[in-house]
Formats: structure tokens, sequence, C-alpha cells
């Protein structure tokens, strides 16, 4: 949580508005349908930190805005923003919203 | 001979105990999933009441329950492979047991003496004794491409057998246990790219997967010799591009109504109307977002139809002669699942991000009751017992 809030700062200093409690439920409720509520992987692959220390935060929010063509991951592009995938990926990879 | 104060001390105590278990029947029972806490709430249809909470069951995102042919017990599938024997009657956990890593569903025999479940990790399909819970057989999906494969659509089908889909290998299993607990197993390979899930018809006889990776559903006539898989409605998306898809669909509780079948359209606003016999296309029906749950009445009369996010406010219901959308209205934040009663008066509603479940009359649409849970996704109700492929 204390993780969670520290990089709600960084990325609301960024620029864009970011409502971590709105994008934590989200990861956790629609993020969750493929990848599990807790998040260790469903029809989808595991989002755990250690799961995903091979993409960067820039990999991960691609990822998130534009989809895995030919998997069922969609591109969240009309739904969220560039600030709000990048606040997921580091808030993912910090092992957090679980 | 017994003293007048004694008597009266026995006859309360006999009161007392009358009260603590009184005779009830099952059979207007239900269970709800509140899947962000690991509990089931204990649902009473006629009295449209909660009866209880049952807590401990892990990981509910994505869980589903089947019932014994009693009705008393769900056995209650979790993702984080726990397998869950609840008792309505005494509203607590009967057996419990951790079979997998990552599961996504199960199903009961007909004869209700085996729950089988359907694995993402390690894949395949692991089967339990109904009574004990004692593991009676493992089956690994590893497909013609030699790897392990997850397993989705897993469902009854007569004859003690078990049905279900290869989601990464693009195949079909059909596993039959009515020689024993070594099953023999039919594999129909090459299938179609990423089934996502499957279902039997309500009389048993036809089973369908849909796919993802391709537009097209696979039909295997279990009661064909040999067993064999036909595509059908091929390119049903017609080469436009779909949209993207942040709910999968779901062929659970699927709409058979009359002689057609309603099955969403993967990435469309649309649920298409298949006929029972041709299994052609015969109509497509434009939706208010992307179809998850087409479940029909059980009269089949009409189908109540939800949407993935973020168009998941809504409720279609569709009337199955005309097959045109008669009424669309907001059920509130996220409706999850949509469960009938036995005989199609009432429609319950789980509004996850309302925290509660919303009782409909399902000929009126009046609102006629509210019950308070938390995060609700899945209802189920005992009379799914009864029915072949849930």
């Amino acid at each position: 949580m204390a993780v969670a809030l520290a990089l709600a700062g960084r990325a609301a200093t960024a620029g864009d508005a970011v409502d971590p409690a709105r994008l934590t439920d989200l990861v956790r409720q629609d993020c969750g349908s493929c990848h599990g509520l807790t998040l260790r992987g469903g029809l989808g692959k595991p989002l755990t930190a250690d799961r995903l220390t091979q993409w960067d935060r820039d990999q991960l929010a691609h990822i998130i805005l534009d989809g895995v063509p030919g998997t069922p991951m969609p591109p969240w592009r009309p739904l969220l923003s560039e600030s709000e995938a990048r606040w997921i990926a580091d808030a993912l990879k910090a092992g957090g919203l679980r | 001979m017994i003293s007048r104060l004694g008597l009266i001390a026995f006859c309360a105590a006999l009161v007392a105990s009358a009260d603590a278990t009184e005779l009830r029947g099952t059979g207007d029972l239900g269970i709800v999933v509140e899947r962000a806490s690991g509990s089931l709430l204990i649902v009473d249809t006629s009295s449209r009441a909660a009866l209880g909470r049952v807590e401990g069951l892990g990981d509910l995102s994505h869980a589903s329950a089947v019932f014994s042919r009693d009705q008393r017990f769900a056995y209650v599938f979790g993702r984080d492979g726990g397998l869950t024997k609840v008792d309505l009657l005494t509203t607590s956990i009967a057996k419990r047991v951790m079979q997998a890593g990552n599961a996504v569903g199960g199903a009961i025999s007909d004869d209700g003496m085996l729950v089988a479940v359907s694995n993402y990790e390690p894949g395949g399909v692991r089967v339990f004794d109904a009574k004990t819970l004692a593991q009676v057989a493992d089956i690994p999906a590893i497909g013609a491409d030699g790897k392990p494969s997850k397993t989705v659509g897993l469902v009854d089908v007569p004859g003690r057998r078990f049905a279900y889909a290869l989601y990464d290998a693009g195949e079909i299993w059909i596993a039959d246990f009515s020689q024993g607990a070594n099953a023999v197993v039919t594999r129909l390979t090459g299938v179609g790219k990423l089934p996502y899930d499957g279902n039997v018809t309500p009389d048993g006889r036809h089973y369908l997967a849909g796919l993802f990776g391709e537009d097209g559903v696979v039909h295997v006539d279990l009661w064909g010799e040999p067993l064999r898989a036909v595509r059908i409605l091929d390119k049903y998306g017609r080469g436009e591009e779909p949209l993207p898809v942040y709910k999968m669909p779901h062929l659970e509780g699927w709409a058979a109504a009359g002689d057609r079948l309603l099955i969403p359209a993967v990435g469309r606003h649309e649920l298409l109307a298949v006929d029972l016999r041709s299994f052609k296309e015969v109509d497509r029906i434009a939706t208010h977002g992307q179809p998850v749950f087409a479940v029909a009445r059980p009269d089949g009369r009409y189908t109540w139809v939800n949407f993935a996010h973020p168009r998941n406010d809504t409720i279609d219901v569709v009337d199955n002669v005309t097959l045109q959308v008669v009424r669309r209205f907001k059920a509130g934040p996220a409706v999850l699942h949509m469960e009938f009663t036995p005989r199609g008066h009432e429609t319950w509603v789980s509004v996850r991000d309302a925290d509660r479940v919303d009782v409909y009359d399902a000929a009126t649409f009046a609102r006629k009751a509210e019950i308070e849970a938390r995060k609700p996704s899945g209802i189920l109700f005992t009379a799914r017992a009864t029915r072949i492929g849930q």
C-alpha cells in the first residue's frame, strides 16, 4: 500500500491525473477476470512481480495499451491513458495491486 | 414416574432441539459466490434471503460450482485449485482439498459419484470421489503437439462421461468413466485455435466449443459413432476486425431456446442464433455490448444477456420468437451473473460493484428484493443438480 501511494504520488506529479483507487480496482477485478483476482494467473499469465522481471515499465505499458496480437490480451488504449498504463506497470513490478 | 417439573423440562428440551434441526428441503436453495472475500452466501429463493455465509474457500475469482444429486452439497471450484464441498443445510464446509495450482471449473458425473476439475496449472483434468474428495483419476492434457494444455469448458455428458476442450492445443477430449476409474479418452485433435469455453445442449447430445483464435464454433454430436468435430459458424465475423475483448464470453448457462441456440459472438456486439438441427446461423441479434452470459429462461421464451466491461451495467432481454431485444435496462455497476429460479418466475442478478444481488420478477421486471453480498459473482441454484451440463 505504501508502495502504491508512493507510486501514485510520482505518477501524479508526472502530468495527467491518475486515480489509484480506481486503477487498483480495475486491475484486481477486470484484469483479474483472466489473470486471477490475486494476479497469480488464469487463462492469462501471472502478473506477480517475480514473473515480470524480464520486462521494463515501458514494455509492460506497451502491452497494456496495445495488447498482444494472436492472444486474448486486448489493447486497453480505448480505456486507459498512457500515464495510467505506466502507473499500473510500475505498481505490478513493485508487487502492488494484489 | 416423571415429576411434573421434569416433564416440562423434557418438553422444553424437545422444542429447543426441534428449533435447531428443523427439517427442510434444499430444492429452493442456492449459493452466491463472493469472489473477493473467498466466501459464499447460502440463499433461500422462497424467502429471497441469505441463510448464512460460509468462509475460507480461498481465491474465488472465476469460481463456479455443481451440486450433489440430493441437492444438499455444493462442490465449489476455486481459482487457486481449491475444491470445497459445502453443506447447504449446516452452512459449513464438509470437506476441502487443494487439488491443483490453478483451476477454472468442474462438473459432476450423471451418477453423482465423480467430481471432475478443469485445471490451468498443471493443466489437464483431475477427478475426485464425490463423497470423500479422494482423487480417483488424473488425466494430463498433453496435446498432439506434445505440450501440456490448459483445459476449459468441462461438462458432464450422459454415460458417466466428461467432455472438455484443450485451450492451448486446440482439441476436444471426451473421457468415459463407464468402465471404472481408468477412463477411456477419445481425443479429437486440430479442432481450431484457442477454444475458450464449451458446453453441452440441455439434452446432453451436442457439445459445442467456442473458438477465440478464429471465427467459429466446434460441434461434436455425442450420439455420433465415431465422434467427430465439425466446424460450424465458420468465419462469422466476415473478415471484420473484432473489437477488443475485455471479458471472455461464457458458454455456461447458455441459451437453448426452443429449436435455437443463442451464442455470444466473440469481439462483437452480437448474439448468433443457431438452428439446433442444421447448426447453421439463422440470424444475428444486435446487443448493447459484447455478451458474456446469454441465459435462457427455463421455459425458453426469453433470454437475458449481460455484457463485458465497460458496458457491464446493462441487461438485454431477447424475445426468442422474434429474436429482438424487447427490454434493455440498467441493472447497476458490474452485472456479473444471472440465474433463474428453477421454473423461471424470478431472476437473480449479481451486481458486483454495488455489493448486492437483486431479485427480479422475470415477467414484469419489477425488482422484488435485494440481498447484501460482498462483490458477488456467480449465482447457482440447487436445481442445477438435475440438469445435464450444469
